[in-house]
C-alpha cells in the first residue's frame, strides 16, 4: 500500500501530512478556535449518510433472488419487531422470533425425513441494510463452499429483518443446529456506513451470552474483504468444531499468511 | 400487600408499592426506564410519583435500601460508609425540601462539600428528579471539586479536556499523529487518554511507553492513561509499565460490577498499586472512572431500580476511591437507553449534578451513536449547559469523530468555543506550557503555530 500526500491546503494545519498515519480528522485548520465552513459540512455529510443507513429499509426478496441463483436454500424469517422504531427501541423484541415464524421452524424439523444441519446461516439487516446487501452473500459464497470442503451440513439461509445477535440461539435451537452464524449490519460509524458483522455460536440455546459466541467485524470493501471474512469464519468455525471451545474461550490465533490474498 | 406510597391528583388515586418502584415513576421520561417496564405508564403517573417522592423523608433512603444490604456489595459500601454527622443539616428534610434547601443563597460550596459524606446516592438521585434543568446547573455550579496528579483539575474558571486519540488498530503512529493535533489545539490536561482496540498486556504497555515519552519529551504537566480492563492495566504496573492513572468502568450494582470483571476489592488493590508508584507530582488521585445511564440494565442487572438511580450508585463506588476524573459517557450506549437529544441532554445534567453533590470531579463525554435520534447540535447544547454548570472536562477527539469506537464527541475546536463564550481556561499548570510552547496565548485564544513549532520539528 502507498501513500501519497495531499496537496497543500492553506486552510489545513500545517501538520495535514500526519494524515497518512490516521484516518481521525487531524488538522482540519480552524477559523477563530472553531471549526471551518468546509469541515463542518464534510462531517454532516458523512453523518447524514451513517443516518440514512440506520433508516435504509431492507428487501429480502432480491437477496432470496440472489441466494437462489447461487443454488443456497433459504427461508425469509420474522423477528417480534414490526417496524424500525420499534427495533431500535426494543432489542428484547429483535432477539426472538415471531410466533408465526417459530411455528414454521418446528413444523420443518417435525418433517419425519428432516436431518438436522451442523449449522445454520443467517442474515439480518441489522443496524445497516446496505451491509447485508452488499456484503452478506460475498461472504457466505465462499463460506458456504469452504465448509461444504470440509464436510460440514449446511441447513436453509434463513433471512430474519429486524434481528439481534441472540435470535440465532432460538432458530438455531429449533433447527436443531450444531452451529449458528449470523451475518448483520453494524452500528454505522461515520466512515463506515455499510460495516457487516458475523456472529456465530456453538450448541445454540436460550441459555447463551455473549460470551460465547464469537464475531468477525468491520467486512466491508474499505475494511476486512468479504472473501477474507469467510476465510476466517471457515477456520475459526473448524476450530471450534474440533476443539469443542467458542466464545472467549476460542482465539484467533491463525496465522496471518492463511487468510493473505491470493 | 398494601400499597406504601400513595397520592391523589385530580381525581385520580396513584399508589406505589415500593420506594424502587416510586424512583422509576418519578423519573423524567427515557426509553431505557421504558424498556426495563419501571417507567411510569403516563405523565399524570409520572408527576404523581414525583409528588409523592417530595413527601419522602430522606431519612428513609437509611432504612430502606433498594437493593439488599445482604446480597449487595455496593449497598453495604453506601450504607457503612454513611457518615450521620454530615447528614445531620439535611435529615429532617424531605426530598422536596432538600431541593429547596439546595437552592437556598445560603447553600454554598462549603456548605455542600461538608454535606457530601452525609448524602447516599438514593437521596441524591431522589431529589434530581424533582429538579428541573436549570435547578442541576444552578446546583452544581456552586460546587467546584479539585483533584490532582500532574496539574490541578477542577477550579472555578476553568475547563480541562481529555486528549482521546483513538485508533482502529492502535497503530503507534496513528495515535501520535491525533495526539500532537490535541496538543496542538491545546487540550489534553484532563488526561492524554486512549481506549485500546486490543486489551492485551503487551499491547497496553506498548501505549503507555509511547504516552509517557511523549509526556517526558516534551516536559508536559499532564497525566496518561490506557483504558484497559484493570486486570491488564495491574498486570502492566507488576511488568513495570508507567501507569499513571488506573482505568476503569464501574457500575451501580455488584452484578453488574462482576459482569465488567471488578469488585471493590479489585479496584482497592489497583489503586494501592498505583499509589506505590508516586507518578503524580502535584497530587495523588490516582483513578480514572467512566460510567454511564444503562449499563447496569445492558448487563441485566439492575435489580429493578431505574437507570438513572443505578448510575448515581456507581458514584459511590467511584467516591471510595478518591478519583482524578470521574466520566460519565452520557450517549454511547444508545437509543434503546437515551433515545434522542432530549434525553441525553437531561442525563449528562443529571450525571454531573449527581456526581458533583456527592463530592465527585465530574467530566462529560457528550456524545451520540449514529443510531440515536440526535445530531451535533443536540452536543453543542449540552456542552454549553455543562460549560455553565462548571463541569470539569469534556473530550477532545480530532473532528469530534472517534474512528475506533465509531461515535461522535466533542471535538477540540468544540472547547476552544465553550473557553471563548464562559470565559474558561485550562489547568494551570497546562496553561503555563502552553503558552511557554507559544501554542495558546491569554489562557484561551490559539496562536498561529507553523511547520517548525518545537513539537512539530522534533516529529
Amino acid at each position: 500500500m502507498s501513500f501519497s500526500l495531499p496537496a497543500p491546503d492553506a486552510a489545513r494545519d500545517p501538520w495535514l501530512a500526519l494524515q497518512r498515519f490516521t484516518t481521525a480528522r487531524i488538522a482540519l485548520g480552524r477559523s477563530g478556535g472553531s471549526q471551518r465552513t468546509a469541515t463542518v459540512l464534510a462531517f454532516r455529510a458523512a453523518h447524514a449518510r451513517a443516518r440514512d443507513a440506520v433508516q435504509a429499509s431492507f428487501s429480502p426478496t432480491t437477496l432470496c433472488a440472489q441466494l437462489d441463483a447461487a443454488k443456497l436454500p433459504n427461508l425469509v424469517l420474522k423477528s417480534a419487531v414490526t417496524d424500525r422504531q420499534t427495533y431500535l427501541l426494543r432489542p428484547d423484541l429483535g432477539r426472538k422470533l415471531c410466533a408465526e415464524s417459530q411455528r414454521s421452524l418446528a413444523d420443518i424439523a417435525a418433517a419425519p425425513d428432516y436431518t438436522a444441519p451442523d449449522i445454520v446461516l443467517m442474515i439480518s439487516d441489522g443496524l445497516a441494510a446496505q451491509a447485508a446487501e452488499n456484503y452478506a452473500l460475498p461472504t457466505l459464497i465462499p463460506l458456504t463452499e469452504a465448509l461444504r470442503s470440509s464436510g460440514w451440513r449446511i441447513g436453509p439461509v434463513c433471512i430474519v429483518p429486524f434481528a439481534r445477535v441472540k435470535i440465532q440461539d432460538e432458530i438455531g435451537a429449533l433447527l436443531r443446529a450444531r452451529f449458528t452464524l449470523l451475518l448483520l449490519g453494524e452500528r454505522p460509524g461515520l466512515g463506515s456506513p455499510d460495516s457487516l458483522g458475523a456472529y456465530f455460536t456453538a450448541r445454540p440455546a436460550a441459555e447463551r451470552t455473549d460470551a460465547d459466541r464469537n464475531c468477525v467485524s468491520n467486512i466491508r470493501a474499505a475494511g476486512l474483504s468479504p472473501d477474507l471474512a469467510a476465510r476466517k469464519l471457515a477456520w475459526l468455525l473448524n476450530t471450534s468444531r474440533e476443539t469443542g471451545q467458542s466464545g472467549v474461550a476460542l482465539k484467533d490465533t491463525q496465522p496471518t499468511e492463511a487468510i493473505s490474498p491470493l | 400487600m398494601s400499597a406504601v406510597y400513595a397520592t391523589t391528583l385530580g381525581r385520580n388515586r396513584h399508589t406505589f408499592a415500593s420506594l424502587r418502584e416510586l424512583m422509576g415513576k418519578a423519573t423524567p421520561r427515557r426509553s431505557g426506564d421504558e424498556l426495563a417496564g419501571l417507567a411510569a405508564t403516563s405523565a399524570e403517573e409520572r408527576a404523581a410519583a414525583q409528588s409523592c417522592l417530595a413527601d419522602v423523608p430522606l431519612a428513609e433512603f437509611l432504612r430502606t435500601p433498594l437493593i439488599p444490604y445482604e446480597s449487595d456489595e455496593v449497598t453495604r459500601l453506601i450504607i457503612d460508609t454513611h457518615d450521620r454527622q454530615a447528614f445531620a443539616p439535611v435529615a429532617s428534610l424531605t426530598v422536596g425540601q432538600f431541593r429547596d434547601w439546595l437552592l437556598r443563597y445560603e447553600t454554598d460550596d462549603a456548605t455542600l462539600a461538608a454535606l457530601a459524606p452525609g448524602l447516599t446516592p438514593e437521596m441524591v438521585a431522589a431529589v434530581s428528579k424533582l429538579m428541573g434543568n436549570q435547578d442541576l446547573i444552578l446546583v452544581a455550579a456552586k460546587r467546584r471539586v479539585h483533584t490532582a496528579f500532574r496539574n490541578t483539575l477542577g477550579m472555578a474558571g476553568r475547563l480541562s479536556v481529555r486528549l482521546q486519540p483513538n485508533h482502529p488498530t492502535d497503530d503507534p503512529h496513528g495515535i501520535a499523529a491525533s495526539i500532537l493535533d490535541g496538543l496542538l489545539y491545546g487540550c489534553g490536561d484532563a488526561v492524554i487518554g486512549i481506549n485500546p482496540a486490543t486489551d492485551s498486556v503487551l499491547a497496553v504497555e506498548t501505549l503507555l511507553r509511547l504516552l509517557d515519552d511523549l509526556i517526558q519529551r516534551y516536559a508536559i504537566p499532564t497525566q496518561s492513561c490506557v483504558l484497559a480492563h484493570i486486570t491488564t492495566t495491574l498486570e502492566a504496573m507488576r511488568r513495570g509499565a508507567p501507569v499513571d492513572l488506573v482505568f476503569q468502568s464501574i457500575a451501580g450494582t455488584q452484578a453488574a460490577n462482576q459482569s465488567f470483571g471488578v469488585s471493590l476489592a479489585l479496584l482497592a488493590e489497583a489503586q494501592a498499586a498505583a499509589l506505590e508508584l508516586r507518578r503524580g507530582t502535584v497530587g495523588d488521585n490516582v483513578m480514572y472512572f467512566e460510567t454511564g445511564q444503562g449499563s447496569c440494565l445492558s448487563a441485566g442487572a439492575h435489580q429493578g431500580v431505574d437507570q438513572q438511580t443505578c448510575e448515581v450508585r456507581a458514584y459511590a463506588v467511584a467516591r471510595a476511591f478518591r478519583p482524578l476524573l470521574v466520566n460519565t459517557v452520557v450517549g454511547f450506549i444508545g437509543p434503546e437507553y437515551l433515545y434522542d437529544g432530549k434525553q441525553i441532554i437531561r442525563a449528562g445534567l443529571e450525571d454531573h449534578f449527581c456526581g458533583k453533590l456527592l463530592g465527585l470531579p465530574m467530566g462529560c463525554d457528550i456524545c451520540h451513536t449514529n443510531h440515536a435520534e440526535a445530531d451535533q447540535d443536540d452536543m453543542d447544547t449540552l456542552l454549553t449547559l455543562l460549560g455553565v454548570a462548571g463541569c470539569n472536562f469534556i473530550m477532545g477527539v480530532p473532528g469530534a469523530d472517534d474512528i475506533m469506537l465509531g461515535y461522535q464527541s466533542t471535538s477540540f475546536h468544540d472547547s476552544h468555543y465553550l473557553r471563548q463564550v464562559l470565559g474558561l481556561r485550562p489547568a494551570p499548570e497546562f496553561e503555563a506550557w502552553l503558552e511557554a510552547m507559544r501554542i495558546v496565548t491569554g489562557g484561551r485564544q490559539l496562536l498561529p503555530v507553523t511547520a517548525d513549532h518545537t513539537i512539530l520539528a522534533r516529529i
